[in-house]
């Protein structure tokens, strides 16, 4: 049990509040290099916040974790990003992110929704965990937003590894995950990478655009 | 527990066996075969636990807090002797008819596994176990209705047997989930020493009734039996009709009279309400019916009826304190299922060889074949009389028993029994009076009479294997209806661990004598009446052929057959038109329209004959019409972009989140 105010908490509250900011800076960014950069700082505050939880909880199978957010989430995969966006040419453009004040509203009032949901569910818990998860699930429904708001396909992908930082950061403040899980995730985050990538490929080599607004023409789907 | 409960095992294994071999020759033999030996194994094991104590066995297997509990008692032991009787008949009938199937790999893997998903659920002793062999059951005997998936209606069969099934387990995975309560005692030994509250039990019992009486085709979860049953091939349709409902009354009886405890009255009275209707309703469709395999599945929704008649007596007089009606009722109903599984296999055996030898199922087709086919026809003969409840078969002596178990019910306060018992018994009698009719008219139409096609005029005899299954029924039909008491007596153990009590003994009273309650009020002698009826015949027999001077062939009496076309007998529309119009009319809306083409067209005049059935305009018809908004209304959920899709699950998840802060 740390103490409610001590150091340690503080610490981590930083870095859990950190990722939620960086999250926020994620909702506004309309060139997709820049994207990526916010990105590449997401996962490294994550990475940051797991090896402080190691560091507090005495648990050293946490810095193996930490360190695998560090190697893929903070360089391999937002590089491979970088890479694809130079190839497919789409460095220069951008993006149009409609009304970014009101995506910021939204995106203040879920965070104001998930501390009001968890904060009394967790009640009796460890203080840290308690923040912890709240603010994780803040990073969740904000990858969420983002996916939704976005049209460029690379920037749902963002979306969707940001979401995937925030329940990261809700199993590492949760004592007692086994590092298995941690693994698996890491790994099925990179699998779903590849998978992606590929997808992104082929829609580009067949629509010469990756918005998927023209995948539902395509479709014949509704507008 | 008893070597023989290996069978269980084994029988999974032919299953895997079978996917293997269904092909070659050989296939049919070993899958038959040893589906014969098991369900003999099976047999031995259900006597062995009839009269032995009762035994458990725990296999590490399944759900790890749970495992797989087993147990043997009187009650699993009585139907285990029901599906080892059922399946090694269909085994050993199906060794000459499997022959014919232009499909065997659709048919043999599943036979075997038929049987072991039926076996595992009367050997079953927590709720996974049960629902486990419960599915398999479904599943498999799904799979064998659909071996002919290419024939007209089968595929619809099949379908909504699926429904119907899928829905019977979601019943029972609700009824196990409240007996197990909030610490989740799934073992039926935890069930057994926890006593739900009044209100949980009531919702448990009616729950369990729906779900295992869906299973068993009553009324009016009824409609997808006489539409599956006749689909699957002959042999199968008889496990269906024999032994799977046989099944789900155990289903029943176990969740009901054993895991459920004491019960009230008016449980006694919702039973008897279904149970009564059942038997009506089942028995007049089976006499408008004029596909001979429907007609028989009509037939075994009838007698789920009067086995749940019996039932229903049975909790009525229990939660009374009458134990020694309720052991009666109790026996009634068992003796019932018993020789309904007997009979009913018989007459599907019969279907199947006609069937084959015609390649019809329409009655109006056939005639004539007790010329072709000899001794198919005086084994479905004794099917008939054992079904249409005639003495000295065994059909008479178990509706003999209910109808004693309705008429010796004491004064009752409840008006809820005091109505529905005399109505039951009026009911019941109605049921048989009706059953006879319709079996007459089975009989009459599909081997009396003149052949009404090519087809049935060049049948030929079915095969020895198929023969000697027919006959052994035959015999066991004989043997229980001269010896009844034996049966009751075995079933005693069964009564006394459900109600407490059993019937007197019957087997000291002289002459294979039974009754019921005591010898003063009431009591039935089958081997009396079986030396009246045979000496009676003989004696007719024999005074006939003094008079007369043998057996002559000659042209017919003109004035009886004056017109030499067979369309001129009686058809099976033309039997039942008589019951059509008393009945049908107000229950079936039957109406019989003239069409007569007007001058000049040359077409023949036509009588169209319409039947609706009540239960399905009224409650599935507009069941499926709602499913299908519902549907067309979703469908538009189908067309939306990537990003709306992404939106609804934002959105929904935003909306719990709400809802969860709110809640609190």
């Amino acid at each position: 049990m740390v103490a409610p105010h001590g150091l340690s908490f503080d610490v981590a509250h930083m870095l859990a509040g950190g990722l939620v900011l960086v999250s926020f800076m994620m909702l506004y960014q309309d060139r997709l290099t820049a994207l990526l950069h916010v990105l590449a700082l997401h996962a490294f505050v994550l990475a940051l916040s797991v090896a402080w939880q190691a560091h507090i909880q005495d648990a050293p199978h946490l810095y193996i974790a930490a360190g695998i957010a560090l190697a893929f989430k903070a360089i391999l995969v937002p590089y491979a990003l970088r890479r694809m966006v130079f190839q497919m040419g789409l460095h220069r453009e951008i993006e149009t992110v409609g009304g970014v004040g009101i995506t910021m509203l939204a995106g203040i009032a879920l965070v104001a929704l998930s501390l009001e949901v968890m904060l009394p569910v967790t009640a009796h818990t460890d203080p840290v965990a308690r923040e912890d998860i709240a603010l994780a699930l803040s990073v969740v429904l904000i990858g969420l937003l983002m996916m939704v708001t976005r049209r460029n396909a690379i920037s749902q992908v963002v979306g969707f590894m940001s979401l995937e930082n925030g329940i990261n950061l809700a199993a590492t403040g949760a004592r007692g995950m086994p590092l298995v899980v941690e693994i698996s995730v890491a790994f099925s985050v990179l699998i779903a990478f590849i998978v992606i990538g590929v997808f992104l490929f082929r829609i580009r080599e067949r629509f010469d655009t990756i918005d998927v607004g023209a995948l539902d023409r395509s479709r014949g789907g509704q507008r | 527990m008893t070597g023989a409960i290996w069978s269980i095992p084994a029988l999974f294994v032919l299953a895997i066996v079978g996917t293997v071999t269904a092909k070659t020759p050989a296939g049919r033999i070993v899958i038959y075969g040893g589906s014969l030996l098991l369900a003999a194994g099976l047999l031995i094991a259900g006597f062995d636990a009839l009269t032995g104590p009762v035994q458990h066995l725990r296999l590490p297997l399944g759900l790890p807090w749970i495992g797989t509990n087993l147990r043997l008692d009187a009650l699993s032991g009585f139907f285990l002797v029901i599906l080892g009787l059922g399946g090694g008949g269909a085994s050993l009938f199906a060794l000459g008819y499997g022959r014919h199937e232009h499909h065997p790999e659709r048919v043999l893997p599943f036979f075997p596994a038929f049987l072991a998903g039926m076996a595992t659920v009367l050997v079953a002793d927590d709720a996974f176990t049960f629902l486990f062999g419960w599915e398999l059951m479904s599943l498999t005997s799904w799979a064998l209705v659909m071996a002919h998936d290419k024939e007209p209606g089968n595929a619809r069969a099949g379908f909504v047997y699926l429904i119907m099934a899928t829905f019977s387990g979601l019943a029972l995975l609700l009824a196990f989930g409240m007996l197990a309560g909030p610490l989740g005692g799934y073992a039926f030994d935890s069930m057994r020493a926890a006593h739900p509250a009044t209100g949980t039990a009531a919702i448990i019992l009616i729950v369990a009734l729906i779900g295992a009486g869906s299973k068993a085709g009553l009324v009016p979860l009824h409609v997808w039996l006489p539409l599956a049953h006749p689909a699957a091939p002959s042999h199968v349709s008889a496990l269906m009709s024999g032994v799977m409902t046989k099944i789900a009354v155990y289903g029943f009886i176990r969740i009901v009279f054993d895991l459920l405890g004491p019960n009230q009255w008016w449980a006694g009275t919702a039973v008897l309400v279904l149970g009564g209707i059942t038997a009506v309703l089942g028995v007049l469709h089976a006499l408008m019916e004029r596909d001979i395999k429907r007609l028989l599945a009509y037939s075994t929704v009838e007698n789920i009826g009067i086995v749940f008649i019996g039932l229903g007596l049975a909790l009525a007089f229990r939660a009374t304190g009458f134990q020694a009606g309720a052991a009666l009722a109790l026996t009634a109903a068992l003796f019932h299922a018993l020789n309904h599984t007997v009979f009913k296999s018989l007459l599907f055996f019969g279907a199947g060889a006609v069937l084959n030898a015609t390649g019809e199922r329409d009655m109006e087709t056939m005639g004539g074949l007790i010329h072709r086919m000899p001794r198919t026809s005086f084994a479905f003969l004794a099917g008939c009389v054992a079904i249409a409840g005639l003495p000295p078969l065994n059909g008479f002596a178990s509706e003999w028993l209910t109808l004693q178990a309705i008429l010796v019910h004491p004064e009752m306060s409840e008006w809820g029994l005091k109505l529905m018992i005399p109505v039951d018994g009026a009911a019941l009698a109605l049921a048989a009076a009706l059953a006879g009719a319709c079996f007459v008219r089975a009989f009459g139409i599909v081997f009396l009479g003149r052949p009404r096609t090519d087809a049935a005029a060049h049948a030929r005899e079915t095969d020895p294997w198929s023969i000697a299954a027919m006959m052994g029924f035959a015999a066991l039909c004989l043997l229980a209806g001269i010896f009844p008491g034996v049966v009751i007596d075995a079933i005693a153990p069964v009564a006394r661990g459900l109600t407490g009590a059993r019937m007197p003994v019957q087997l000291g009273d002289a002459w294979m004598t039974i009754a019921p309650v005591e010898a003063s009020r009431s009591s039935y002698n089958g081997l009396l009446v079986f030396g009246f009826v045979t000496a009676s015949i003989l004696l007719t027999v024999a005074v006939v052929h003094r008079l007369s001077r043998g057996v002559r062939r000659g042209p017919a009496w003109d004035c009886g057959f004056p017109d030499p076309t067979t369309a001129s007998q009686y058809s099976a529309a033309s039997f039942a038109q008589p019951l059509r119009r008393v009945f049908a009319t107000v229950v079936f809306q039957a109406s019989d329209t003239v069409v007569m083409p007007p001058p000049g067209d040359n077409r023949a005049a036509s009588i169209v004959r319409r039947i609706r059935d009540p239960i399905w305009d009224t409650v599935y018809a507009p069941l499926g019409r709602g499913v299908g908004w519902i549907a067309d209304r979703a469908n538009k959920l189908q067309f939306l972009t990537i990003r709306r899709y992404l939106g609804f699950v934002f959105g929904a998840l935003v909306v719990l989140l709400m809802a969860l802060t709110l809640w609190q």
